[in-house]
């Protein structure tokens, strides 16, 4: 397959720009970030959203979806990218989506995913429990009793994990935290009893949780897959999110390599536009040729997925590693690009430095991933 | 069947029957290579016959024209002799600048005639073209050129006259012919007044003189002119020079462009031959997690895994765009500096990873000093056909339009 768009998903990036830029520009997130309203998306937006196909876009037709793919997704995911915007898109559309889409049974397809589709759903995916991502070292208990099972333990850095209505968990029924074998998954009411959530408040501004499970209730339905077999399955719900995070960290650094680029034609010093510098010059230059990889690797990754999802996660790690790295790259010299007021909380481009910050720390940073490639490698 | 599986299965039954057994061995070594030329020695009697054959059906030039020896093929019927090429391990039946460089130069600025009277003879290999662009005071500053060529008058006969130097002039030293940039003016802004003039090299004014690198023995040449001459035209029509006078800078950075886009390309080899992990954990070892045990350098080779896996998939993507026809323009520069810079990276990492038996130059062991000879001669990569901070300017001015300069 060409590793360049189709026309339709062409299309979808151009109406998924137009609709940002109207509905969700970067404002939006300051006003949600500035109002009193604690909630770190607008469930108004997000039913709009849905309107326009993006809540399923994962999702077949059968069940009220849009049936994009993957690479469908990335396009919306690298636009929401560009303009910071705030959506459960993520956890809900992506990962979500893609555990029940490819790894629930019918009747959980048939139960969540036309709730998803219309917006009516949101789902946030509960994994790490350390301040690392490290999900083979899930400790979160589920004991068997009776027909089901009983949670306790707790989770953190959970996107959406406070306005969620739904949460996906991993939990551990077999050998010990660290060990692959013995992770389920389970769909967990948020209201349920026993679960107590923290709205936590982090640097993005996005919505997070720390949650904790008290003996919460759960019955055999709600199990995605089979018991101990959890582990495959969280690889490729992680992998969905790694290259829907991968085309986010993208979005969000072509996004603050144009406002500079644009800031170096505007800005005098010396009598001259700083752009015509040679010292800014080669580090914009070597950016753009970064972020050049960067887009390789996401769009190769997306392209992987919607061939066989349980295959991509090596390519999932790559487009996580080096967008990550180069959005990071490209945010720390934009800043320093912009000089004095780069500092000021008025100016959008340190917005993009700390959006850029939580994602790539997300689902495993740019050393997660690259040690996970070593030892694919065998070395 | 359609036409495609028709020339395939043509193409698979004749390269059955003409390729010698010899000559399928795929040839990755250097001194395998066919660069043909007058003096060129065969290295076997299936070396020449290989070329023949292939010279003969115009397949040395796929995809030229038939009325200038080439072998008319489009595009995707190309891609098919190359697949059963490859399927068979055949070695390539020529490599040369003729083919590489001057004959797609010819092709978009000469004249019928020039075409006519050049082109068949690369093709079947008879002569040996070399390239002179770069002077000891024009390098990155390529259009400050100076090697000066005059039309001199004698007798009523007109001809050129050239005197200067050449350097990094690849071969030279066993090339016949070599096109050159030359300034024919030098009145108006450096641009102006370069010619692309093609020069007949078995004559006493033209001497090459082979240069040693730091890596050790190297293709490249030094070339003096010392009234050298070439004559106005070479037949009836056949001008000396391509395109027109004083004009040769469009013919050069056409040729530019198409050298980075090969360069960068040529990373296509970066993700080849050993891997830097293995390579490592032989001479380091691994420890009880199965990782490498030098944790430092094992962070690096992964970073530098990642950003080659990331490079391989551009150059893929970029490609991709171009057959989409959204052409690859500014972007060989890109290519070019991220290729290069990778490349030198590795071969700093194959240095780290093998330690002292890295450094070994010369003997069996080390394969003549395969392993450091290579770090060596990597620094050149991004120096050769445009410094990186040439592609960066590149990148800077066309790419993202910023000021000055």
């Amino acid at each position: 397959m060409p590793l360049t768009l189709t026309e339709e998903q062409q299309m979808l990036k151009d109406a998924a720009r137009g609709f940002l830029d109207e509905k969700a520009p970067v404002s939006a997130l300051r006003a949600l970030r500035d109002g009193d309203d604690p909630s770190g998306f607008s469930r108004d937006l997000w039913k709009e959203m849905a309107e326009m196909g993006w809540a399923g876009i994962l999702i077949d037709e059968a069940h009220g979806g849009a049936g994009f793919g993957f690479v469908g997704a990335g396009v919306v995911a690298e636009e929401m990218g560009r303009s910071l915007s705030a959506s459960p898109f993520l956890s809900t559309s992506v990962m979500a989506a893609a555990a029940l889409q490819h790894y629930g049974d019918d009747a959980q397809r048939g139960a969540f995913l036309p709730k998803i589709a219309a917006g009516d759903a949101v789902f946030a995916v509960a994994v790490d429990e350390g301040s690392k991502h490290a999900p083979a070292a899930t400790a979160l208990k589920a004991e068997k009793s009776g027909n089901g099972f009983t949670l306790s333990g707790a989770k953190t850095f959970v996107a959406e994990g406070a306005d969620a209505d739904k949460l996906i968990v991993a939990a551990r029924t077999a050998g010990a935290p660290g060990e692959e074998e013995g992770v389920t998954l389970f769909v967990v009411d948020a209201e349920a009893s026993g679960v107590s959530r923290e709205r936590v408040a982090m640097a993005d501004a996005r919505g997070y949780a720390r949650i904790a499970f008290d003996a919460v209730s759960v019955t055999g339905d709600d199990v995605i897959g089979d018991v101990d077999d959890g582990y495959r399955i969280l690889e490729g719900v992680l992998s969905a999110g790694r290259a829907g995070l991968g085309a986010e960290l993208s979005g969000a650094a072509q996004q603050a390599f144009s406002l500079t680029n644009d800031y170096l034609k505007e800005r005098r010093q010396f009598g001259v536009e700083i752009g015509s510098f040679q010292a800014l010059q080669h580090r914009m230059a070597h950016l753009y040729s970064e972020i050049a990889l960067a887009k390789s690797a996401v769009l190769k990754a997306l392209q992987d997925l919607d061939d066989d999802v349980g295959a991509a996660s090596p390519i999932c790690s790559l487009a996580k590693a080096k967008a990550g790295e180069v959005a990071k790259l490209t945010s720390v010299e934009a800043l320093q690009m912009h000089g004095g007021v780069g500092m000021t909380d008025e100016f959008d481009i340190g917005l993009y430095m700390k959006r850029i910050r939580a994602a790539q720390e997300m689902y495993g940073d740019p050393a997660f991933h690259a040690d996970r490639i070593a030892r694919m490698k065998g070395f | 069947m359609t036409d495609l599986e028709q020339f395939r299965t043509e193409t698979k039954s004749w390269l059955e029957e003409n390729c010698p057994g010899e000559m399928r061995d795929g040839a990755a070594r250097e001194e395998d290579i066919c660069w043909g030329g007058k003096r060129w020695a065969f290295q076997s009697e299936a070396q020449k016959v290989w070329l023949e054959r292939m010279a003969q059906k115009g397949w040395t030039a796929p995809q030229w024209p038939a009325a200038y020896g080439g072998g008319g093929l489009s595009k995707a019927e190309a891609k098919v002799l190359k697949q059963e090429m490859a399927r068979i391990n055949a070695r390539s039946p020529l490599e040369s600048f003729g083919l590489w460089m001057l004959g797609p130069a010819l092709l978009k600025y000469g004249t019928h005639e020039q075409k006519e009277m050049f082109l068949p003879p690369i093709v079947r290999g008879e002569v040996r073209w070399c390239q002179g662009y770069s002077e000891p005071n024009a390098g990155s500053d390529l259009a400050s050129l100076q090697c000066k060529c005059e039309r001199i008058e004698e007798d009523g006969d007109a001809h050129w006259r050239i005197n200067g130097q050449k350097v990094w002039t690849s071969y030279a030293d066993q090339s016949d012919w070599i096109f050159v940039l030359v300034r024919t003016d030098n009145t108006g802004s450096k641009h102006q007044g370069v010619s692309f003039i093609l020069v007949d090299m078995e004559q006493p004014g033209v001497t090459a003189r082979p240069i040693k690198l730091i890596s050790g023995k190297s293709p490249f040449c030094e070339t003096f002119f010392d009234d050298a001459t070439a004559p106005m035209e070479y037949a009836p029509g056949v001008s000396s020079i391509v395109g027109d006078i004083d004009r040769g800078w469009d013919v050069a950075k056409y040729l530019l462009t198409h050298e980075r886009e090969m360069i960068g390309g040529g990373g296509g080899g970066l993700l080849g031959g050993d891997g830097l992990g293995e390579t490592a954990a032989r001479h380091i070892g691994v420890g009880a997690d199965g990782r490498l045990a030098d944790p430092m350098l094992r962070t690096k080779i992964a970073q530098w895994e990642v950003d080659a896996w990331a490079f391989m998939l551009t150059l893929d993507r970029v490609k991709d765009e171009a057959r989409a026809g959204a052409g690859v323009g500014a972007n060989s520069s890109m290519l070019k500096y991220m290729g290069t810079e990778l490349n030198k990276r590795r071969c700093e990492l194959m240095m780290d990873a093998t330690g002292a038996d890295g450094l070994e130059w010369e003997g069996a062991r080390s394969n003549d000093g395969a392993v450091a000879k290579a770090w060596a001669r990597s620094k050149g990569n991004s120096i050769e056909g445009g410094t990186s901070e040439v592609q960066l300017n590149i990148i800077a001015k066309r790419i993202l339009e910023l000021p000055g300069g």
